[in-house]
């Protein structure tokens, strides 16, 4: 082979790999990018909203001079719409998973559902504030009140209760059904006393992470209607006189943090702004150890179990 | 003899009590995965009956081809494309951030990226794609918007750029995802085959993962568009509500959600047009988002099903 070629192969080699560099580079920077935005997010509210974050921030209620406000009806109402929803949705979608994966036989039918579900889960969320609007709140007269939120929430958070679910349930392999077939179970001892209890980290990844969507969205709430300056919280749920329960508070007309956060962000005092990136930071802290907490639940739940 | 008839009877009894009670819990199962089937015919219902009345007061060609949007005036036009104007426009400026950013990151994640990386990268992009909205228009309109009024120092407070970009952040962990799992889901072999051709990482990464990978990168820039056309919050918050018929990602702009969210938190009477409006706008935007929410699914199954 002569001097040159040799020198050219060479050439060739060299630029291929500094293009390797390159984009190994941008890849990098996008990377930093994205994390950065992360950064300059937190450092900005911290910077406009640190100091609001006092223990009366948290126990007052909405006030017209910005000094004065807090978030206590806001995050008591996040708190409640929260229970409501994951008392529709952890059931519902779960149940839901089961059926897909365990019993749904393989038809047209079976194929609808799962399109729906799978669409469902691209429809902005704004239209699903749209359903509950013309359907909780004046077909059923519900009014905007934390049952009608929870339910919308619900709904909104159902597909992705579903799709883990679901994804949890198939990662357990055959034999461990027909185990449990063999020793003479039904079908629902089997899903009861082996599928639901082998696949429950997984499920509740799914959960944690469908309420931590559920904690931030806006847009349906706002929709139908709910109130932005609440000073009184929604009823006690437990009463003096028998029978010591009470659910009125599920008919009670609520605020919740992203609806304060948006409602002070709309003001043109710079005052109530300091005071929405105050509530903002609580909320962004509130979704990301939830999102924190998913997340390393399903660490563990890769490094423990092996099949 | 007759005991042990007896016993056998029992036996019946019990197994048909219990294939009863099978039954019941399947029953029960389906009911809740068809909440979800439900949701869909309650969402399309509600849009449909709500808008029929509004297309019986406005004719669908005005609503289609009137270059202005006032409905709350007394000389009232409905004309959605100034409403589509915006929302097109500041989904396009999200696209043109979100795709190049999500797309290197996939192919740095899924083809230069070391195993340690990854497990830190991906977390990080998680938890970006977890905070809520409102925080995204609160970070929009008090950072960025203040930041590009440096560098262009005519541009309004609220503009479509601003939303626009700080959308596109939001959406780059969803495009980044379902690209990224559409080219690990592209077998070794081939990336084995081309590096024995003597090919670099990149381009192994560009003319063969890529291509081999294309319509999943496609399912996931499509969904990245239907987050961007359904996206509320952050162009409520940061691209103002004055419906502007306008392509200019420099001036403010109504999109149909930020529509929907003004006309929601006021005080529109149940019934009256101005309450109408909103799910009109609803439905072409529901319809908008079904149809890149098609298309995303079906080249999703494509390519799950090619290897």
């Amino acid at each position: 082979m002569r001097r040159d070629d040799t020198a050219a192969i060479r050439a060739v080699i060299a630029a291929g790999k500094r293009k390797d560099l390159a984009f190994a580079v941008l890849g990098v920077a996008a990377l930093v990018f994205a994390a950065a935005t992360f950064v300059a997010l937190f450092t900005d509210m911290l910077i406009d909203g640190g100091h609001r974050l006092k223990l009366d921030f948290f126990t007052n209620f909405a006030s017209r001079r910005a000094e004065n406000a807090g978030i206590v009806a806001a995050w008591v109402g996040t708190l409640t719409v929260m229970v409501v929803t994951a008392a529709i949705a952890v059931p519902i979608g779960v149940a839901s998973g089961i059926y897909l994966e365990e019993y749904a036989p393989r038809n047209l039918f079976t194929d609808i559902i799962e399109i729906n579900i799978n669409n469902l889960a691209g429809v902005p969320s704004i239209v699903y504030g749209l359903l509950a609007l013309g359907m909780f709140v004046h077909t059923f007269g519900l009014g905007a009140s934390v049952l009608t939120a929870g339910l919308t929430l619900a709904l909104l958070i159902l597909p992705i209760v579903i799709v883990s679910t679901r994804e949890a349930i198939r990662s357990i392999p055959g034999v461990i059904r027909e185990a449990a077939y063999a020793l003479g179970a039904t079908r629902w001892q089997m899903v009861k006393d082996h599928v639901l209890p082998y696949s429950m980290p997984g499920i509740l990844t799914g959960i944690i992470i469908g309420l931590s969507r559920a904690i931030g969205e806006t847009a349906p709430i706002v929709t139908i209607g709910a109130v932005t300056f609440i000073a009184f919280l929604p009823p006690s749920p437990i009463t003096a006189e028998p029978p010591f329960l009470s659910f009125e508070w599920l008919s009670s007309a609520f605020t919740a943090m992203p609806i304060q956060i948006f409602n002070w962000t709309s003001r043109p005092d710079a005052a109530f702004q300091a005071n929405a990136s105050a509530a903002a930071l609580v909320l962004v802290l509130m979704t990301v150890l939830m999102n924190a907490f998913a997340i390393w639940l399903r660490w563990r739940l890769r490094r423990n179990i092996k099949w | 003899m007759s005991a042990e008839s007896g016993l056998t009877a029992g036996r019946l009894g019990h197994r048909r009590s219990r294939r009863l009670k099978e039954k019941a819990i399947e029953l029960v199962l389906f009911a809740c995965a068809m909440v979800a089937v439900l949701t869909t015919v309650g969402i399309v219902f509600i849009l449909l009956k709500e808008s029929l009345v509004f297309f019986r007061a406005v004719p669908i060609g005005d609503f289609l081809t009137d270059t202005q949007w006032t409905p709350l005036f007394a000389d009232a036009h409905f004309g959605i494309i100034v409403l589509l104007s915006g929302t097109l426009t500041s989904a396009a400026i999200a696209l043109s951030i979100a795709i190049p950013m999500g797309t290197v990151l996939a192919i740095y994640l899924s083809e230069f990226a070391g195993a340690r990386t990854r497990e830190i990268a991906k977390p990080v992009l998680e938890l970006l794609a977890g905070i809520p909205t409102i925080v995204f228009g609160y970070f929009a309109l008090f950072f960025l918007t203040p930041i590009l009024q440096q560098v262009l120092p005519w541009l309004p407070g609220f503009n479509l750029l601003s939303a626009g970009i700080v959308m596109g952040i939001m959406i780059v962990p969803y495009v980044s995802s379902i690209s990224e799992d559409a080219m690990r889901a592209v077998p070794v072999s081939l990336r084995e085959g081309s590096y024995a051709l003597g090919a670099t990482r990149l381009q192994t990464a560009v003319k063969v993962v890529v291509p081999a990978a294309f319509s999943g990168l496609a399912a996931g820039y499509i969904l990245g568009i239907s987050r961007a056309v359904g996206e509320t919050m952050i162009v409520a918050v940061a691209a103002g509500m004055q419906p502007n018929l306008t392509f200019n990602p420099f001036e403010q702009a109504a999109t149909i959600t930020a529509y929907i969210v003004q006309v929601a938190k006021g005080d529109l009477p149940h019934g009256s047009i101005g309450y109408q409006t909103i799910f009109a706008a609803g439905l072409t935007l529901f319809l908008l988002t079904l149809c890149f929410n098609l298309l995303g699914y079906w080249l999703r199954k494509r390519f799950r099903e090619v290897y």
